[in-house]
């Protein structure tokens, strides 16, 4: 009785899970299928789209339009430039609030996610005049700064649940090793983090790699990375659905292999440490 | 070397006095054990000397050398967990070469003296195993050939046995001992198993609410009790303490007597009584026999023939009686 009851429960949630994962797939996969086709036949209906040539048209138009190296590389400058900066800020950080708290850290950690919930946009005219003083406009230098910054707070929570879980007796018994706090990070603390600074890591690049409200506003040409590449096919006119779904694909793919090959370690990041 | 002295040693918890005020001497090569009821601030005291919380007052001495506000690292002293807490992400042989590491020995001599630790503890055969895939007692070990390899000046354990089964334990306790008869390096070692306390020790220490409520040998503590606390502490099943009636007749508030001090017999006796529950344990019979003075516990032979219900009289030996006054204090 009960096995063929939870044979039928997990029939369902099988079933479920597959709809809603292909419901979220399904833009995906629809601008894959219009980057294969011309210009003229991707604004055809759904239909007949499917039923015209497949072609490269499009990726080499845009491949000849625009450089799509440069923007590739300032992304991954970006995304993996900020989130190295913000875990080597972040790890004392984190490990001073999970070793040493103090009265106020549980204040000092929601605080700084509190931040994260401020509309970006009503920082935008500051930090726009901000960039502009010092110069910062449009350059990689300015970015990573501004990305470091906005996803510090993310990476300092989830190092501070991963070192929740080391247990204290094994910092201690390394003090009494004769470690001092550099060595005690360096061969004990780091090493058992390992798997967290992974999942922090990459969780924390394609956050980067994805972000469009700052790479957009503070961006013209020479820092502009993929998402700016991707926005300069969006327009009201001219027939650009072929080449905007190309773009969107080549800046995707990367981020979506990246994540193919580490999904074990996403999970666990983006279950934020909850589960062990 | 290992000598250890605490004056005037005070620890606070924000306003809770855990450790009001405690002196203490541990002698060099001494076994010393720490007991009291849980929360009397048995793994505070021993946090206190390793240097992993600083006191709240008070003078911590090492070898006479002032300790205080020494780092841990710098006191010369090794600690064993009640958790083993093992580094998950090296081998045995870097668990056990990490303090050594950290000292910055050179690594041939590191080796060597790895593998020699290794072999003490019948660790040889695991050497390259992770802590992960040793059973409790093999991690225990290894916790410990990690405390010996640095040569320390002193031992400290908190509860080391208390995460293995009762055989283990029994093993463990001989090993412990007999490695103490091997280094004689002083050995501090927290637990709250009558057995460990009375067997290991040369001085036990007993603490009842952050104070030291008596100290001295086994012997001393199971024959002298300096207290009630004391009386009822030590010693395994516990003393009989008896108040009122039976007590003003011997000139004290309370009187105890042991289990093992008490004569049963069935025909005539100091107090009357029924035979209540019996513990068989083989060598011995525990009864426990209602009378007028509450139920008093009773160690006979093993072959008693008395049953459930059986009247019976028992008779205190007079020497074996411990008088205490209203204040709970030793009348001597
Ligand atoms: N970090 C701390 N902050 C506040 N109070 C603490 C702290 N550590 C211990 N205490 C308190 O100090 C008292 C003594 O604790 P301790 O751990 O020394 O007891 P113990 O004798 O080792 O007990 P057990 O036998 O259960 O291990 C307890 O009441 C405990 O609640
Ligand atoms: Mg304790």
């Amino acid at each position: 009785m009960a096995r063929a009851v939870s044979a039928r429960r997990s029939l369902l949630t099988g079933i479920l899970a597959w709809t809603i994962g292909l419901v979220i797939f399904f833009p995906i996969l629809w601008i894959v299928v219009l980057s294969f086709k011309s210009e003229g036949d991707a604004i055809a209906a759904p239909l007949a789209m499917l039923r015209a040539p497949w072609t490269f048209e499009a990726y080499a138009e845009v491949q000849e339009r625009s450089d799509y190296f440069k923007h590739f590389w300032n992304s991954v400058v970006i995304s993996v430039g900020s989130t190295l900066i913000g875990l080597l800020i972040a790890i004392p950080a984190a490990w001073a609030m999970a070793f040493v708290p103090g009265r106020r850290t549980k204040d000092l950690l929601m605080w700084m996610l509190s931040t994260k919930m401020m509309p970006a946009a009503g920082v935008l005219v500051p930090m726009y005049l901000i960039f502009r003083d010092f110069g910062l406009l449009d350059t990689l230098a300015g970015l990573v700064g501004v990305l470091t910054l906005i996803n510090l707070p993310i990476i300092v929570w989830m190092l501070y649940t991963y070192f929740k879980e080391i247990p204290g007796e094994i910092l201690e018994a390394c003090r009494m090793d004769g470690a001092d706090l550099k060595r005690e990070i360096l061969y004990i603390l780091a090493p058992m983090a390992v798997p967290g600074i992974a999942s922090t890591l990459l969780l924390n690049v394609i956050l980067a790699w994805n972000e469009a409200f700052w790479t957009l506003r503070l961006t013209a040409s020479d820092a502009a990375p993929l998402t700016a590449f991707i926005a300069s096919y969006s327009s009201p006119e001219g027939l650009f659905y072929a080449k905007l779904s190309a773009a969107s694909v080549m800046a995707i793919a990367p981020i979506l292999i990246l994540g193919w090959f580490s999904q074990k370690q996403l999970v666990r990041g983006l279950t934020f440490g909850a589960v062990k | 070397m290992g000598k250890i002295t605490l004056r005037n040693v005070q620890k606070r918890f924000g306003e809770v006095a855990v450790i009001p005020e405690i002196d203490l001497d541990i002698d060099e090569g001494e076994f010393v054990v720490f007991v009291g009821p849980s929360g009397c601030g048995k793994s505070t005291l021993l946090r206190l000397i390793a240097g992993l919380e600083d006191v709240s007052g008070g003078v911590i001495q090492i070898d006479g050398v002032d300790a205080t506000t020494l780092p841990p690292a710098k006191r010369g002293l090794a600690m064993v967990f009640q958790s083993y807490a093992l580094y998950p992400h090296m081998s045995v042989r870097r668990n056990i070469a990490f303090p050594l590491k950290m000292a910055g020995l050179p690594p041939d001599e590191i080796a060597r003296k790895v593998d020699a630790a290794a072999k003490v503890l019948n660790l040889s055969a695991y050497i390259d195993r992770r802590p992960g895939q040793l059973s409790g007692g093999q991690r225990q070990r290894v916790a410990i050939g990690r405390a010996i390899v640095r040569e320390p000046k002193a031992f400290l354990f908190d509860e080391p046995l208390s995460n293995l089964d009762a055989a283990l334990r029994v093993n463990m306790r001989l090993e412990i001992s007999e490695l103490h008869q091997t280094l004689k390096t002083t050995m501090v070692y927290v637990t709250h198993d009558q057995v460990e306390a009375m067997t290991m020790a040369d001085k036990i220490v007993v603490l009842n609410a952050g104070r030291v409520e008596q100290v001295g040998s086994p012997l001393e503590l199971y024959r002298t009790p300096r207290n009630v606390f004391v009386a009822g502490f030590i010693g395994s099943p516990k003393m009989n303490l008896i108040e009122g009636a039976a007590a003003a007749a011997e000139g004290a508030a309370t009187i105890g007597i042991r289990p093992e001090h008490l004569d049963i017999s069935s025909n005539a006796g100091t107090w009357a009584g029924t035979v209540g529950i019996s513990e068989h344990l083989g060598s011995d019979t525990f009864l426990h026999v209602h009378s007028d003075h509450g139920t008093l516990n009773v160690r006979a032979g093993g072959e008693v023939g008395l049953r459930h219900g059986d009247r019976v009289w028992l008779t205190p030996q007079a020497d074996k009686l411990h008088r205490f006054d209203a204040k709970g204090a030793r009348i001597i």
